[in-house]
């Protein structure tokens, strides 16, 4: 019978939430590395039972941690990002060069098809890939090296590589999202990338259609659809079909456009999810209200679920990567928020309950889907 | 024998007890009991020294015989009673937030 396994990362460690196909019911498990921000968690699609996380604190850096049995026990693996060369500097908060520095890892994404090839997304932002699951880490320095790479500036949450989109039907294709940098495509496996934000619009650089510096939040994919990506940037929800050539503005009918997380249904590559966040002061749902929104048109017309969400007195938010889907049928939306709440449907955002309570402010969900 | 007391994330992440017992060879300074503490507990590099520069973590700090020898040179002699065995070095989590 097909189950899932949900995976949380807070600001005080990782939990897991198991469930029958039903999702009806969840067994919470954790804290795992109890007292450290887990910034995110995610299993391997070629091996479900291994889960790589980031556990890092501002005392003692990063550690990352291998599961091989579904996340009952963990092991350290190696915790050394050292840039490429020389790293020179970016550009810090006040326009001036600052030196680039290792700070944390933001996300981790599997391969598709090897357990121990996995690739790391970290501030200050680069691209490190894994070959030997976790036991050492090589920057792909193209991305770092890219000609803009001097002008990256960091968004209020740093300058983090933040979304990894690796191209199902292309392994030499990949996608990477930048706070406030922007997104960027290789097509050759990581060695030389390009800048993709032509369309974006961003009114707070002093060129808001400049090639970087808009504060791209998230990027999500459909696999049957690898051309085309959906975008929560700051302000603006987006999509491209032609792998990030040309991206447009597709917020249509939202109630505000500013928010973080943003999702594809498992079996409708249409349909979309956003949680719509009241402004980038204000990083909480408009009236108090916990709103999903889903576009079954692939974005411009959009519908608020609401059934089983807090309707009052809500002000949370739902960050960047706390949002997942699984691939039953019906599909599974997950999220969770900054109030340590996480939320779940099993009829794809119809009716929603709440399947953990009480947690620490999370800062990432993902969830597998075991069969 | 150097005795070494880690912070209890620390001793968590290595699987340690309350002090760890170590073997440095004379001069013990922090740099040998830190490079002796990372040698038997490799799961510790880069939590309190950074890999590349092997300089002290910001919010780590370094006390023994009732002093901060967290901005002492790396390569100085430790106190004497340390070196003997009689008092501990103290890797310390520093107070920070409110």
């Amino acid at each position: 019978m097909s189950r899932v396994r949900v995976l949380v990362g807070t600001h005080k460690g990782a939990f897991i939430l198991a469930a029958d196909g039903k999702r009806q019911s969840f067994k919470l498990s954790g804290p795992h590395f109890s007292g450290w921000d887990v910034y995110h968690m995610k299993g391997s699609a070629a091996d479900p039972d291994r889960i790589y996380a980031s556990q890092s604190r501002g005392w003692f850096g990063q550690m990352v941690q291998r599961s091989d049995d579904g996340g009952k026990t963990w092991a350290p693996v190696d915790n050394k990002f050292s840039y490429d060369g020389v790293p020179g500097t970016h550009q810090w908060y006040d326009g001036t060069p600052h030196p680039w520095a290792f700070l944390r890892v933001w996300h981790f994404e599997p391969s598709l098809t090897d357990p121990d090839t996995v690739y790391a997304g970290v501030e200050d932002a680069a691209l490190f890939k894994s070959t030997d699951g976790g036991k050492s880490w090589a920057e792909l320095s193209g991305l770092r090296t890219h000609t803009t790479g001097s002008k990256w500036q960091p968004g209020a949450g740093g300058l983090c590589l933040h979304t990894i989109i690796q191209d199902p039907s292309d392994p030499r294709r990949l996608w990477v999202a930048i706070s406030a940098a922007g997104a960027f495509r290789t097509d050759d496996g990581g060695v030389t990338w390009k800048a993709i934000n032509q369309g974006l619009r961003s009114q707070y650089i002093p060129d808001p259609t400049a090639e970087i510096g808009h504060c791209v939040h998230h990027i999500a994919m459909h696999p049957a659809k690898p051309g085309t990506l959906f975008m929560q940037k700051h302000w603006d929800v987006m999509r491209t079909d032609n792998a990030g050539d040309r991206w447009r503005e597709v917020s249509g009918n939202l109630p505000t456009d500013f928010g973080f997380c943003i999702d594809v249904h498992a079996h409708e590559p249409e349909t979309v999810y956003v949680v719509p966040i009241k402004s980038d002061s204000d990083h909480y749902p408009i009236d108090g209200k916990l709103r999903v929104y889903r576009s079954k048109s692939g974005g411009g017309e959009w519908q608020a679920l609401t059934r089983g969400l807090p309707q009052k007195n809500c002000y949370v938010n739902v960050l960047r990567d706390a949002m997942a889907v699984d691939s039953l049928d019906k599909c599974g939306v997950y999220f969770g928020t900054t109030g340590g709440s996480v939320f779940a449907t099993a009829d794809a955002g119809t009716t929603w309950k709440e399947i953990a309570s009480g947690l620490p402010s999370v800062l990432s969900v993902e969830v597998q889907t075991l069969r | 024998m150097i005795r070494v007391e880690l912070p209890p994330s620390l001793r968590t992440i290595a699987g340690a007890g309350d002090e760890v017992r170590l073997d440095v060879g004379a001069p013990v300074t922090q740099r040998r009991v830190l490079d002796a503490l990372e040698a038997a507990y490799p799961v510790l590099r880069g939590t309190i020294r950074d890999h590349d520069t092997q300089r002290r973590r910001a919010f780590i700090r370094f006390f023994a015989c009732k002093r901060d020898l967290s901005h002492e040179s790396p390569d100085a002699p430790l106190p004497e009673p340390v070196a003997a065995g009689e008092e501990p070095y103290l890797v310390i989590a520093a107070i920070a937030g409110g």
